[in-house]
């Protein structure tokens, strides 16, 4: 099928109006936020209903032509860049929250809200979506599930699988599938639902979302804790969780990324402190006043320096600023930032960021580190310069090596940014030959033709683990 | 185009800004035409994409003329970045390389010429522009254009709403007798500084009311006023459309004016001409001869707001009555003054302040974006214009006479001036207020 004929059937599909093919419309969507990716789509469409994406995958299927599900184009890892070409299938139209449901405590969306409109949508009700990625204001709900992303709050409350009960979804061959639902309670038969959570669009577009909500929690407070030595900072997470308080943030940054900060913020960081840890509980004004203090108690036990606790809310919300200034100002600092998101289980994370330090002096790059220490999901970050290739080079073989660690740690390459093109040739290192085979055989039986998001996530070829390093 | 060689295309299009965008998408919950479209190369991300592929020769330049003439230039994206990119020195580096290489119609070379050299180039193109509107109001020609369908018929639907939302301008004669340039209004009471006042071009004809008003707010909060001659207009217009060096011209002319006489600080009525004058520092940060000159010319640029708030407060009297305040773009997002229009509002007795919904959202005036984009201006028109219903206000206080112009216009189409909604400037609700202070302290009521 040529392009023209393309194009055409697709306007008669959606309208002409949903369809972009200009040469400056296609350059807009080469790319996403991962650094370095570019690759033109042959069409841009927006589907404005599910018969729409209905029409446009029997089509693409006929013609064999790749699709591309796109939400907000936010992921790091390159999983909307088109790199065979095809229909990048845009769901930002399908926009609309069709339910929030107070009785079941669930939300039904199309999966092009944000979840920065979810999150306000239910708040106004006095109810609560706990999945906050840093990207909340502009990635849509559709992104987080095929991403199965993680934020902040992690820790105390999960990832957005945790929240998913039921998703409608269309086959690359058009049917259209359901699963799950409203139900507390369901196991008849696979768990569907989980498949497709973090499937990455390589399974089934997704056109409808039913999450979990929950109550809305009472207040929160925040403290930070202020370290000179890293490993104080890594005992002190475990010690706070070994008590049996689980905050619903427990954030780490780095020394670099402390300066970072606070020489773009001033936000009152000690420079010259190895770690700082940010805390916060919410729930009941009690148990949130005892737990912040208590955490509090022990990171001084730990060899904190300092430890400073916010009295309101909104002395919390300064505190959070400092970590949420961790990668603007990083970002700030050359042009190009690598971000990435090694993960171990939080026993090792000293070990795992002492690691990373060394392993940007050994290549001579700047890596700062921040993350969400409660999860052990950390974000190595290395502010660069792509028009410098060799120095891109080094960057590589250092996240190359901080992969091979996280994993030898028992940790994983990917802690929620997803595989995508970014990480597919180490997910053996991961799930093993065994899961790859399987992973194969799932992509085989959803989408026989491999139309759908071709390339991303399952290897073409698989990197040789890194020489077994001693200790 | 193909006369260009790649790097000097890089560097016409300020590629070394370019590659400091990380593409996180942060920017396009904050754009307005992304919002209205849902399209990518309608958003700040895409068109940094279309910049940066134009000067790595993926794309002609001419492709990505239409996604950047939609550009309101609102910059509310450089607020909502966290890496920090200027998408405005982007939009300014690629429109004006636009117009360097690309064909224009005999029309368009036409109207640039008359319309960004002549009239507003020249103090005296500006003087004959304030002649030729008072004379087409009074004679009742614009009440005739307008009965007869002429000015739509001529300059197109966008234009003659405008022009039917235009004040009434004062005659020449009014004008000349308020003080024009060179005109030194004393301090009254004690002299606490000497400023030299921005009139703004086209503003010193159509709201030259609203810069008497800043001018006596001035006087009363201790400064000495003068009308600095030889000034003209910021050259906003000119980077807006693309006419870089008219635009550096315009700058150079308009310090090396108030560099001839002792003063404290610039200071304007004008959101987006303020914005301007506090960016010469960066138009002009390459040119030896002027940077060190732009940068000091810059750090003395106060908006209105922004003096009156650092001097002691006027005597203010009771103006009741619910107000909102549209903030000016350049005022927010250039020049960041978020809080001193409502500090100053909130200090007005018996004024009842609410907050419009999407405060921070472009009114869709844009510099001439409402003239050359008039759907999408529109759209943003109709949307504030309903937010202001919202608030129930009676009036929508505004700080830029481009904005006043438009919501004037917006909130004509949407029937509101008929419910009695108006738009007033933020320095005639202060002046009304001084005034009531002032007739309460004659007839003895004060009670202070
Ligand atoms: C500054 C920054 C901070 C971030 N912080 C976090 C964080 O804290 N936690 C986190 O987990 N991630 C984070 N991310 C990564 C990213 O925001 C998430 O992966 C997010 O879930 C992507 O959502 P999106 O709408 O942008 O999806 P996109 O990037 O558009 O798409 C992501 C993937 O989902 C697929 N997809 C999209 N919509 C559908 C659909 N309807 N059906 C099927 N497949 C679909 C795409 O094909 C693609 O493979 C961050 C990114 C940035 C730039
Ligand atoms: S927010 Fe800034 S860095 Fe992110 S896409 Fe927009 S301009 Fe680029
Ligand atoms: S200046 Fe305004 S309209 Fe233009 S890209 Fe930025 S936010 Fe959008």
């Amino acid at each position: 099928m040529g392009d023209a004929a393309l194009i055409q059937a697709l306007q008669r599909i959606v309208g002409e109006q949903h369809v972009l093919h200009a040469p400056a419309d296609l350059a807009a969507y080469a790319v996403d936020a991962t650094p370095l990716l570019r690759s033109l789509p042959t069409v841009v469409v927006f589907p404005g209903s599910r018969d729409e994406v209905k029409a446009i995958l029997e089509l693409a299927s006929e013609k064999r032509i790749p699709v591309i599900p796109r939400g907000a184009a936010s992921n790091l890892s390159g999983g909307t860049i088109a790199i065979e070409g095809g229909i990048m299938l845009n769901m930002n139209r399908m926009n609309r929250i069709i339910e929030v449901d107070a009785a079941n405590l669930t939300a039904t969306v199309q999966p092009g809200v944000t979840t920065a409109q979810l999150a306000r949508e239910v708040e106004a009700r006095g109810l609560f979506y706990p999945p906050d990625p840093g990207s909340q204001v502009i990635s849509t709900i559709g992104g987080n599930v095929a991403e199965n992303a993680g934020g902040l709050r992690g820790l105390k409350y999960g990832v957005t699988r945790d929240y998913v009960m039921g998703l409608e979804a269309v086959l690359p061959n058009g049917a259209i599938l359901r699963t799950g639902g409203k139900n507390a309670k369901d196991v008849a038969g696979y768990d569907l639902t989980r498949l497709l959570v973090g499937s990455e669009g390589t399974l089934a577009v997704i056109t409808e979302i039913t999450v979990k909500l929950l109550p809305k929690p009472e207040t929160k407070r925040a403290a930070l804790a202020i370290f000179d030595r890293l490993e104080d900072a890594g005992r002190a997470v475990a010690r706070i969780i070994e008590n049996k308080i689980i905050p619903c943030t427990l954030e780490i940054m780095d020394k670099g990324t402390i300066k970072a900060v606070e020489e773009f913020a001033h936000v009152g960081l000690p420079t010259d402190a190895a770690a700082v840890l940010f805390i916060e509980q919410d729930g009941p004004r009690a148990v949130v006043d005892a737990d912040i203090e208590l955490a509090g108690r022990l990171c001084r036990e730990e060899g904190a320096r300092d430890v400073k606790v916010a009295a309101t809310v909104e002395e919390g919300t300064k505190l959070a600023e400092a970590r949420r200034f961790a990668l603007p100002a990083l970002a700030r600092l050359r042009p190009t930032c690598v971000l990435e998101d090694a993960t171990v289980p939080r026993s090792h994370l000293a070990e795992m960021i002492r690691f990373i330090e060394a392993t940007a002096k050994k290549y001579n790059l700047l890596i700062c580190t921040f993350g969400h220490a409660g999860d052990g999901n950390l974000h190595p970050t290395c502010p660069c310069d792509e028009r410098d290739h060799e120095e891109l080079e080094r960057v590589e073989k250092a996240f190359a090596e901080i992969f091979d660690k996280a994993v030898s740690l028992g940790g994983t390459i990917t802690g929620e940014h997803g595989v995508g093109i970014a990480k597919q040739d180490y997910l053996e290192w991961k799930i093993g030959e065994a899961g790859v085979a399987v992973s194969k055989g799932i992509k085989a039986v959803f989408d026989p033709l491999g139309i759908l998001n071709p390339g991303k996530v399952l290897p073409k070829a698989t990197r040789k683990r890194l020489v077994v390093r001693q200790g | 185009m193909s006369s260009v060689s790649l790097t000097n295309l890089k560097e016409a299009l300020n590629y070394d800004e370019i590659v400091n965008c990380m593409r996180c998408g942060f920017c396009l919950a904050a754009c307005p035409t992304y919002k209205l479209s849902l399209h990518e190369p309608r958003s700040p991300r895409g068109r940094i994409a279309l910049a940066r592929a134009v000067a790595e020769g993926h794309l002609d330049l001419n492709d990505i003329v239409g996604p950047l003439d939609q550009c309101v230039g609102c910059r509310a994206c450089e607020v909502a970045c966290p890496a920090g990119v200027h998408y405005g020195e982007i939009l300014e580096a690629a429109r004006a390389t636009i117009v360097e290489h690309k064909e224009q119609s005999a029309l368009e070379r036409l109207v640039r010429k008359v319309g960004l050299k002549w009239v507003l180039g020249t103090p005296a193109g500006i003087r004959f522009a304030g002649w030729a509107l008072w004379f087409w109001q009074v004679t009742g020609l614009s009440w005739l254009a307008r009965k007869t369908g002429l000015t739509q018929a001529v300059a197109g639907k966008a234009m003659a709403e405008l022009e039917a939302a235009m004040p009434r301008v004062p005659s020449p004669v009014k004008r000349f007798m308020g003080g024009g340039p060179g005109h030194v209004f004393p301090a009254i009471g004690e002299r606490r500084a000497r400023v030299g006042f921005f009139t703004g071009c086209i503003q010193e004809i159509t709201f030259w009311k609203e810069n008497r008003d800043a001018i006596a707010l001035l006087q009363n909060a201790g400064c000495e006023v003068l009308i600095v001659p030889g000034q003209g207009c910021c050259g906003a217009v000119h980077t807006h459309t693309g006419e870089e060096a008219a635009a550096h011209e315009q700058a150079k002319r308009n310090i090396a004016a108030f560099e001839r006489h002792q003063i404290d600080y610039v200071v304007n009525a004008a959101g987006g001409c303020g914005a301007a004058l506090k960016e010469y520092k960066i138009w002009l940060k390459g040119d030896p001869e002027w940077a060190e000159r732009a940068k000091k010319f810059s750090a003395s640029v106060r908006d209105i707001s922004e003096i009156l708030l650092s001097l002691p407060p006027i005597p203010l009297g009771p103006r009741p009555g619910r107000v909102t305040f549209q903030d000016s773009c350049h005022m927010r997002n250039v020049q960041k003054l978020v809080n001193e229009p409502r500090k100053l509002l909130s200090s007005v007795p018996g004024l009842e302040f609410v907050e419009i919904g999407n405060a921070d959202q472009c009114c869709g005036a844009g510099g001439v974006y409402n003239i050359m984009q008039p759907e999408t201006a529109n759209a943003m028109g109709a949307d504030k214009a309903s937010r202001v219903k919202a608030t129930g206000a009676r009036e929508l206080v505004v700080a830029n006479p481009p904005c006043q112009l438009h919501m004037r216009a917006s909130l004509m189409r949407a029937g509101l001036d008929k419910e009695g909604v108006r738009v007033v400037h933020l320095a005639t609700v202060l002046r009304e207020s001084m005034d009531a202070a002032k007739s309460q302290e004659r007839t003895g009521q004060t009670t202070r």
